[in-house]
């Protein structure tokens, strides 16, 4: 083990599968010449020359769709975008040609093909660049959606992504690239849909994802100086969702939160929160509590911007409100 | 009328011209058995026919090899026979049966053929074109020789798909052929009242790349303009932007009776229509004798024919196969977990 930060972590799994592999490509803006707007492919212009790592012209729709053409012929694309609010260009290709194609050709096609980079809010970028896009792609059957919360989770399961035979949106942070973590040496992969338990406890279950994660960690070690020992569960995969383990640790807590910075309507808690009601209905003493952001577009004035972000003390409220503690 | 003249065309075989005819009589009348099926209400959903631009798709196939691939967007079923799949697997797709090319998952809009590189049939306006872009990436990728055809209509060149398609498909000089079917209407609309160009090849100077007017309503003429094009792409020389100048007989689609434009225009239109402007320069050019290309039409007749048994008899898809080809392993369903 050694320390490494998630954009080297994430580097990493890039390096090795173009190595692995002379079908993967990557493709994005900067993602070449200028070493990824985020870093994350530093290096791999020019290890693997132009042929591999290939700058592409600010155009979502077309070079999100060129490598969906691509993996239709076999190859395996690895898409940055630049971030996931820019991909809402491009959500044509994903959901409606990607996510479909082998249905609508009756297993006669597949897509092996992954669009990562940055989800969510980073700071005071205003509405139209804090955004999270989780639930809207893991809505539409035919794709799955990994939401990494550690450098080794990353590149464990972005090494999975690339190999997998199916579509995959990759979401990080951009947060969280400069995060470190403690990345196994050598060769492992993560398999997509096997969540991960981050803090074990038995008081209450948090299910969180991401960045959020680390939120939901801070939350939990506030709340176990109040003698309230929480399991904090990461799905690490929002599609496919590890729903057993979700569900094992609700029934050994007895209670549950599920908690993440984006937005409250039609999000994935409310399906997390729809699974854990069902499947555990004989052991909640309360209903599953949602913390999630205010439901506002995202403001700029730092003032509004840290009220409308959940953070810690927003876990700690919520979990005393899922065991009926008074705060 | 002067009749036109061809350069590579002059040099085609008699037996490519019979086949050629062969193919845009097969389309043609498995198209209008089509329209007689839908208003029985065998065939559902959107029904978008062809019928009228059969030379635009007989005269690309034969510009190009088995070898290359074929993407388009829901005007689907002429591109999918002239590659050579047979007309029963496509009628019973239109009739959602097991037995049709997608297993009855796709329908008129979304029909596949991968063994003979037919890659579909996609629904929605220019999307194909950027998926275009990728099949003709890959080719330059593999160094493959290989050589994408897409086809679109006229109203698809206002979408930003096909800008960024065809910035990137010159940038990168993949080999790619866009063949714009010009039919002069998108829906209802007249490309007068939605293209500040009309003329769709201009467009192609905003690329760099050629751009070529052909007439789609002559086989011969689509079959040069592609052929060329081919060579070009092959040659590493990047794409080329065709536009074949066609029309539909039909409406937009089965629900449109096209009230937008008159009788008298589509009698002017069926006047240069692509079945007997290919019979006469047969008979002209004595490739084949009257007897033998009337045989072909009552043969096709049969054919199609067959295709509507085959179709309606085939088995609807067991609901079994529902949740099958979502992935290709398949992850567990929401709600399995009680």
């Amino acid at each position: 083990m050694r320390e490494l930060t998630f954009r080297d972590a994430l580097n990493e799994a890039l390096d090795e599968e173009l190595g692995r592999d002379p079908d993967t490509f990557l493709m994005g803006e900067e993602v070449g010449a200028y070493n990824g707007a985020y870093k994350v492919s530093k290096g791999l212009l020019d290890k693997y020359g132009p042929k591999r790592v290939v700058d592409s012209p600010i155009s979502e729709l077309g070079f999100c769709g060129l490598g969906v053409g691509a993996a239709m012929m076999g190859l395996k694309p690895i898409i940055e975008v630049m971030t996931w609010n820019f991909a809402i260009l491009a959500m044509d290709q994903i959901v409606n040609t990607a996510a479909k194609m082998r249905y609508m050709a009756a297993g006669e096609l597949s897509c092996p093909i992954v669009f990562r980079g940055p989800n969510g809010a980073a700071r005071s970028l205003g509405a139209q660049h804090s955004q999270w896009f989780e639930a809207q792609y893991a809505y539409f059957p035919g794709i799955k959606v990994i939401v990494p919360s550690t450098p080794a989770d990353a590149k464990g399961l972005l090494k999975s992504a690339i190999r997998d035979p199916d579509p995959v949106v990759f979401m990080e942070s951009e947060t969280m690239y400069a995060w470190k973590g403690m990345v196994p040496e050598g060769e492992y992969t993560i398999p997509i849909g096997k969540g991960d338990i981050k803090r074990e406890g038995t008081d209450c279950t948090i299910v969180a994802w991401g960045k959020a994660l680390k939120i939901a960690l801070d939350g939990a070690e506030l709340l176990a100086k109040d003698g309230i020992n929480c399991e904090v569960v990461d799905p690490r995969t929002i599609r496919p969702l590890d729903e057993e383990i979700i569900v094992n640790s609700v029934r050994k807590t007895g209670a549950c939160v599920v908690f993440e910075e984006g937005w409250p309507y039609y999000n994935v808690g409310a399906q997390i929160s729809d699974i854990v009601q069902r499947a555990c209905f004989d052991v909640l003493d309360s209903p599953v509590i949602r913390v999630t952001g205010a439901d506002v577009p995202m403001p700029y004035a730092r003032t509004l911007e840290d009220a409308a972000r959940p953070d810690p003390t927003s876990v700690v409220a919520g979990v005393k409100n899922a065991l009926n503690v008074r705060s | 009328m002067a009749k036109p003249t061809y350069g590579l065309a002059e040099k085609l075989d008699k037996a490519t011209l019979v086949n050629m005819y062969r193919q845009l009589v097969l389309l043609r009348k498995f198209e209008e058995r089509c329209a007689q099926q839908y208003a029985l209400q065998k065939i559902a959903g959107f029904c978008h026919l062809y019928i009228g631009q059969e030379a635009v798709a007989v005269g690309t196939e034969f510009g190009i090899t088995p070898d290359d691939y074929v993407i388009t967007a829901y005007r689907d079923h002429g591109q999918i026979l002239t590659r050579g799949t047979p007309p029963g697997p496509v009628m019973a797709e239109l009739f959602g049966k097991v037995t049709g090319v997608a297993k009855g998952k796709g329908g008129s809009m979304h029909l596949f053929d991968i063994p003979r590189n037919f890659y579909g049939g996609w629904g929605i306006v220019g999307g194909q074109i950027p998926l275009a872009l990728g099949a003709a990436y890959s080719s330059k990728y593999r160094e493959d020789g290989k050589v994408t055809v897409c086809y679109f209509g006229e109203a698809a060149v206002n979408q930003g798909a096909f800008h960024e398609a065809l910035n990137m498909a010159a940038l990168w000089k993949v080999p790619a052929i866009f063949i714009c079917e010009n039919n002069r209407y998108g829906m209802g609309t007249p490309i007068e009242v939605s293209s500040a160009v009309t003329q769709v090849h201009k467009r192609a100077c905003a690329y760099d790349m050629p751009g070529v007017y052909a007439d789609g309503k002559d086989t011969l003429a689509m079959y040069e303009a592609v052929k060329a094009a081919a060579d070009r792409a092959r040659a590493g020389e990047g794409p080329t932007l065709i536009e074949a100048d066609t029309y539909r007989y039909r409406g937009h689609s089965m629900s449109d009776p096209a009230v937008y434009r008159t009788r008298e225009e589509v009698d002017q239109e069926r006047k240069l229509d692509p079945i007997p402007k290919m019979r006469d320069w047969i008979l002209s050019k004595k490739a084949a004798k009257e007897a033998e290309l009337d045989a072909i039409d009552e043969q096709i007749d049969k054919d199609v024919e067959e295709s509507i048994r085959f179709a309606e008899e085939s088995p609807w898809p067991p609901v079994s196969d529902l949740y099958e080809d979502i992935y290709v392993d398949p992850i567990r369903q929401h709600g399995d977990m009680k």
